[in-house]
């Protein structure tokens, strides 16, 4: 393969991406993980739980240490350890989702608020820590740590994409069906529970289809940079529209933006992709917060005038 | 087995990360602030790497990077206190840099960055010299003395930061206090137990202990205690079992702890209901 450079003709360069099979398998599982994870993370936004996944995304580095150890394929050891930390921290209740209606956001959380963000910290360090074990036993070759970690978009293959579509396909459809009792749960828990809505059952049924997206995703982008996928587009996202919808779709559409942009620059350089996927994500975040800064401070400057110019007149 | 120098070491640089890791532990805890906690000590591992990159002291990098955010988690947030959102999307785009900085660093030198990179994430206290162990110590030393020293103010603006403010308390210069007294701990931590495994000796000791007792400056004692006991014990049962890497020895005893202590105060819960003099007022409120 010739070194890749980025010319100004747009259109050889996608025809030159789209030239080897590695890159087209890379940009359909890309795909795939960028849909999922920006209605998951969604979600994810919306109820506060970033810490919990971000905990059920660093267990893909236990699971897959753990699997390498015991001798399966490493991807039944990330469902297996991403499902179980979710049960762990749904069990613990709450998973940091403190005070109703997003009040309690910058309050300080009472006893109870504080034991569970602990129990997430909890969970979270005992995974890594075994994690680490089972990479010490196994006896570390350090460039799979890397991976595990950092991700790696370069050895997809066609039945990994295929398995990535049908996760996606079961973790879209659970939330096409319980989409809107979750929603009802998340901002409004006591309405919901009067209706007979499941509370409980959906916070773990949350974090359960939460865990399946995070293993799968954290296959193509590691496990750190997992979350950079399901938080940047989604707070970006809620942070222009408040309308569920639109904010949803907006997500959608930026993760993918931040993930097509993500693997096509990294292909012409020599940098990594979990570099360019959160360079790209944070900066999305920082001009959703300007634009709504400038918003809010265009209307605020436009609403005294009104009453003014009504005097006048 | 005192008589290795290494493990003399050890026991001085773990001995007082692990009393800082407590007390500052429990008003994190308290707060409500693991995530932040979470976030200064996975941002350490890039501070290291990123001094590694440059050619200083690893330390340099760690205390750079981990004050730094700090400062700006405490002035993005109200109150010194970023929203877990914000938290997220900063902390995600420093461990992209992180990566970057990895890629780097493995192109540019040949071989011993991978060493780096796993000692930083999971930490070395066997490989501490004396000059560093001492200054750990001195490190940790300082920052129970200023935990100590802010402990009453800092806890009623924790508690009821509207009355506190009132009262002339300056919780936000509390609040940011706070957070760069965990960037510290996280930066001298990470040198002990890694980056990744710091925040379980932030998290567990102060959980087990607030789980325990409510009263505060126990229960700040009880966290610290439970601290150094795992440091004290995860050293040793190292030393016993060879394959046994510290941090995980360490992080596992921090954990039980923990484990227990949910167990203990879920049955203290449990039994004043299954005795029939508690239980008659609990029914008599409910009936109506």
């Amino acid at each position: 393969m010739s070194n890749p450079t980025l010319t100004w003709n747009l259109v050889k360069d996608v025809h030159e991406l789209l030239a080897y099979q590695f890159m087209v398998n890379a940009l359909q599982a890309g795909t795939i993980v960028a849909v999922m994870a920006g209605v998951v993370g969604w979600f994810m936004v919306l109820r506060r739980q970033s810490f919990a996944g971000h905990t059920i995304a660093v267990m893909s580095f236990p699971g897959a240490s753990g699997a390498a150890l015991a001798g399966v394929p490493s991807a039944v050891g990330y469902y297996v350890a991403c499902g179980i930390a979710a049960l762990a921290i749904g069990r613990s209740g709450g998973a940091g989702r403190r005070g109703a209606g997003g009040g309690g956001r910058g309050a300080i959380a009472g006893p109870g608020g504080s034991g569970e963000s602990a129990a997430i910290g909890v969970v979270q360090v005992a995974g890594l820590a075994l994690g680490y074990l089972f990479l010490s036993l196994y006896g570390g070759v350090f460039e799979e740590l890397q991976t595990l970690l950092f991700g790696t978009f370069l050895g997809i293959d066609r039945n990994e994409v295929l398995t990535l579509g049908i996760v996606a396909v079961v973790v879209l459809t659970v939330l096409a069906v319980a989409g809107r009792p979750l929603l009802l749960a998340t901002l409004d828990p006591e309405v919901a529970r009067a209706r007979g809505v499941p509370v409980r059952a959906l916070d773990i049924g949350f974090l359960l289809v939460l865990g399946l997206a995070v293993a799968a995703t954290s296959q193509i982008t590691g496990a750190l940079l997992v979350f950079a996928l399901l938080v940047a587009p989604a707070a970006a996202a809620q942070t222009l529209t408040p309308r569920p919808g639109l904010s949803l779709l907006l997500s959608v559409v930026f993760a993918l933006l931040v993930m097509w942009l993500g693997l096509a620059v990294s292909y012409f350089s020599i940098y990594p992709l979990g570099f360019f996927i959160t360079s790209f994500g944070f900066v999305l975040y920082v001009v959703a917060k300007l634009v709504r800064h400038v918003a809010a401070w265009v209307k605020r400057d436009a609403r005294p005038r009104e009453p003014r110019a009504a005097a006048v007149a | 087995m005192l008589a290795h120098e290494f493990i003399r070491n050890a026991y001085l640089a773990g001995s007082f990360v692990a009393l800082a890791c407590g007390l500052v532990g429990w008003f994190t805890v308290l707060r409500g602030q693991v995530f932040a906690g979470d976030a200064l000590s996975h941002v350490a591992f890039v501070g290291a790497i990123a001094a590694a990159v440059v050619g200083v002291d690893e330390r340099v990098g760690l205390f750079a990077l981990t004050l730094g955010l700090a400062a700006v988690m405490a002035g993005l947030g109200r109150r010194a206190q970023a929203d877990d959102v914000t938290i997220g999307v900063v902390f995600s785009w420093v461990l992209g840099i992180g990566v970057l900085l990895i890629s780097v660093l493995s192109t540019g030198s040949s071989g011993g960055d991978g060493l780096i990179v796993a000692n930083t994430l999971f930490g070395s206290i066997f490989g501490l010299s004396l000059g560093q162990g001492l200054v750990a110590a001195a490190v940790g030393l300082g920052v129970v003395v200023a935990v100590l020293a802010i402990a009453r103010p800092l806890l009623f603006a924790s508690l009821d930061p509207e009355l506190a403010s009132l009262h002339g308390v300056p919780v936000r210069a509390l609040g940011l206090a706070l957070l760069m007294l965990i960037g510290i701990v996280t930066a001298e931590g990470t040198q002990a137990i890694g980056a990744l495994l710091v925040l379980g000796l932030i998290a567990a000791p102060a959980g087990a202990a607030l789980r325990l007792t409510r009263k505060p400056y126990l229960g700040m004692a009880l966290s610290a205690a439970i601290a150094l006991a795992a440091m004290w014990g995860g050293i040793a049962l190292s030393y016993a079992i060879p394959s046994l890497p510290p941090s995980t020895a360490i992080i596992a005893l921090a954990v039980g702890a923990y484990a227990l202590a949910s167990v203990a105060s879920n049955i203290a819960a449990w039994a004043p209901m299954s005795n029939p003099r508690e239980r008659r007022p609990v029914s008599e409120v409910r009936s109506p």
